[in-house]
């Protein structure tokens, strides 16, 4: 799948937050953008799977050359996107594993074994040392902000045979070092088995430590001001944010 | 694990299956029926048709005075569209009363293979009562139950085989003078079930019925009366289907529970009336010493509803709990809730309620906790969340305390929230449609009450719901 955007302005209540972003991420690449808070990294993630809070003013987003704007969130998570959430919502009453459930039934759009789910489940949440409650709780309800992070790296590994670019929004905020080593791995194993696509979202270099992303652009005030390879994120380590501000 | 369980056997649903099993009128020739309307003949052509003994029909006749001198109810819903005069009053589908389901006339068996009930009765339906109409055709009691004592037949039957306990209890929480429609309900009613538990005896399987109304403005005023003695345990299960038709359909139906001392009662309701129905049906427990009482009160279905299911703390310790879920789509009024009275000291209370509104639907809640001079040591504890789904969707509260003590311990808390858009972003990045997100909220909302459902009730209410969205959104 090749994901391009193009000149793309986004308004959110009425205030423009995306200022004309290009992008193009090819089949099975790893890009990342990076940029401090506010610079618009969040909305370019989630305009990407259709955010009904947003106004595209301008531009366009593209998949293998067709436009998807005018395609529904679930279309769109059909075509192979997936998001993970920087801060997953927490919905009352609808059970972990059966959202799982439905979502791969949608997503493959054919019925999974329940048996066959659940040993995938366990053997993913036992990559992620996740505590097995979590199975018979709410969607996220009394997750820690740990536990949010790798229930979104679950569902990505639960859904990997059908996402073809995972979009990853700060998947390293709020974890301590040991989470963030787990999670890090995670995507990188899921990544290499599926030759997915990768959009990493964050502030830091740290996550990026143990990871090889192939181009890296950094996002200020709703533009990307420097793209280039791993050198960016030594730049970035170095000199802060502020040294591309006139770039 | 139960949910899995439960997603397994849930099939996938549409509108055309639905129809298919729910909007069907089979023609049941009627052996025998009354003329369209109410007066005092047909009360009496009823009661004689039944080969009633005199006191119930002096009970009827009374009640009919009742009723003809009560207004309307002047609150609540709009009622001035039922016309009494064009209701039958008494329905008898042909064929005779059952226990052999190779006796059953084809055309009723075809419902209830719609029903599904024969495979449920595979299952665990084996005490189930069906009610076809205004009689009772279909009934099997399962052996155990009678060799433990316990009677579970249709009320009719019960005034001639236990004519002493009807005559005692009958009416007796719930007088003709209560209300205009508990008064119309004893003087033409027909049917219901009728149980009681002996002693210290736990029935272990839930007591099931089903009730339908098949026949085109046939109105249906069943009759149910539950006495556990005391330290018994029973649950009564009914579930209601009634086709689509034309014409504004009645029910009316009294349920009267007795729960003597340390007795536990558990009353659940599935009520899925068509949309053309008015279903007006008053609930009343009184619990004696330590005895427990539950309401569980799921109501989709009906044109308007007004049901608040009631239990009277009577004894010390005596316990009583009401769920309500209401789900009131587009043209539908789910005016519901319940009452609780302490009358008696230690004496604790939960009313819980989930109403979900959408298009242009309707929920009201309306509860009442009374706290007596003479409960010290009572608690409260009211609840009720309401959901709505579009911006003309509406709910009501009405949240009624009368609390004659400084000690009792009361809560209340009350919540109205829209469906949010960011867990309908969130769904449905995952792959959901629209309205699946939304359906799996909504279900979400009303998990807590529906899991303390028997699991074949707890995935039909899941369809329904689920259907009654389909119908609804988008």
């Amino acid at each position: 799948m090749t994901l391009e955007i193009i000149d793309l302005h986004v308004e959110a209540a009425d205030k423009e937050i995306i200022k004309g972003v290009n992008l193009k991420i090819n089949g099975g690449e790893f890009h990342v953008v990076m940029g401090p808070n506010g610079s618009g990294k969040t909305t370019l993630a989630k305009v990407i799977m259709g955010y009904p809070k947003y106004r595209i003013t301008k531009g366009d987003i593209q998949v293998d050359g067709k436009s998807i704007l005018q395609m529904s969130t679930d279309k769109r998570a059909k075509l192979g996107l997936f998001i993970l959430f920087q801060n997953p919502i927490e919905i009352d009453g609808v059970n972990f594993i059966n959202f799982l459930r439905n979502a791969r039934t949608a997503l493959a759009e054919e019925q999974t074994s329940v048996k066959q789910l659940m040993d995938d489940i366990k053997s993913n949440m036992k990559e992620l040392k996740m505590s097995d409650e979590i199975i018979n709780r709410s969607l996220n309800q009394g997750f820690s902000g740990g536990e949010k992070k790798k229930s979104e790296i679950l569902q990505l590994s639960v859904l990997k045979d059908v996402v073809k670019l995972a979009i990853l929004d700060e998947p390293d905020s709020g974890l301590d070092v040991d989470a963030l080593r787990i999670v890090a791995e995670s995507i990188n194993r899921i990544a290499a088995q599926n030759k997915m696509g990768i959009l990493l979202i964050t502030h830091y270099k740290r996550i990026l430590d143990t990871m090889n992303p192939q181009f890296v652009h950094v996002m200020m005030n709703g533009k990307i001001v420097a793209e280039g390879g791993n050198e960016i994120i030594d730049r970035v380590e170095k000199g802060g944010y502020d040294s591309f501000s006139n770039a | 694990m139960t949910t899995q369980r439960q997603e397994e056997r849930e099939v996938a649903q549409n509108d055309a299956e639905y129809l298919e099993k729910y909007g069907f009128k089979v023609d049941a020739k009627p052996e025998f029926q009354t003329k369209k309307g109410l007066s005092e003949d047909v009360v009496r052509e009823i009661s004689a048709h039944k080969h009633e003994p005199d006191w119930m029909l002096k009970i009827r006749l009374t009640a009919l005075k009742v009723f003809n001198s009560k207004p309307l109810p002047m609150w609540g819903i709009d009622l001035s569209k039922i016309d009494f005069d064009d209701i039958y009053y008494y329905i008898k589908p042909g064929g005779k009363k059952s226990d052999n389901w190779n006796d059953v006339p084809e055309g009723i068996k075809k419902t209830f293979d719609k029903l599904g009930i024969p495979e449920a009765e595979r299952k665990f339906f084996a005490g189930a009562e069906a009610q076809f109409d205004s009689e009772v055709v279909y009934s099997h009691v399962k052996k155990e139950l009678e060799k433990d004592g316990v009677v579970f037949i249709d009320t009719d039957t019960a005034i001639k085989k236990h004519p002493d306990l009807v005559k005692k209890y009958f009416g007796t929480l719930i007088p003709p003078t209560d209300n205009k429609f508990a008064a119309l309900n004893t003087a033409f009613w027909s049917g219901g079930s009728f149980i009681y538990v002996p002693k210290g005896v736990k029935v272990s399987m839930p007591l099931q019925a089903y009730f339908r109304i098949n026949a085109d403005k046939a109105g249906q005023f069943e009759r149910t009366l539950i006495i556990a003695d005391e330290g018994s345990d029973v649950t009564y299960i009914e579930g209601c289907t009634a086709p689509i038709y034309i014409g504004s359909s009645l029910h009316a139906a009294n349920v009267e529970i007795i729960a003597h001392k340390d007795a536990h009662v558990r009353y659940v309701t599935i009520q899925n009336w068509s949309k053309n129905v008015y279903n007006l049906v008053t609930q009343r427990a009184f619990a004696y010493e330590n005895a427990y009482v539950e309401w569980i009160d799921a109501n989709i279905g009906s044109k308007a509803n007004m049901k608040y299911p009631s239990v009277y703390l009577k004894g010390r310790g005596s316990k009583g709990e009401i769920l309500s879920i209401a789900v009131a789509g587009n043209n539908q009024i789910q005016d519901t809730g319940g009452k609780v009275l302490h009358l008696a000291p230690d004496t604790s209370s939960k009313i819980i309620s989930k109403s979900v509104s959408i298009g242009s639907g309707v929920t009201t809640f309306r509860g009442l906790i009374h706290v007596g001079k003479n409960s010290d040591g009572s608690k409260s504890a009211v609840r009720c969340d309401a959901l709505l789904l579009d911006k003309e969707s509406k709910t009501n509260t009405y949240p009624k305390m009368e609390i004659l003590r400084d000690d009792a311990d009361i809560t209340h808390e009350a919540t109205v929230g829209r469906i949010g858009e960011d867990e309908v972003f969130y769904l449905m990045s995952r792959g959901l449609s629209e309205e699946d997100a939304i359906t799996t909220i909504v279900l979400g909302f009303i998990q807590d009450l529906t899991k303390v459902l028997p699991l074949e009730y707890s995935i039909e209410l899941r369809r329904l719901i689920k259907l009654d969205m389909t119908n609804s959104v988008g």
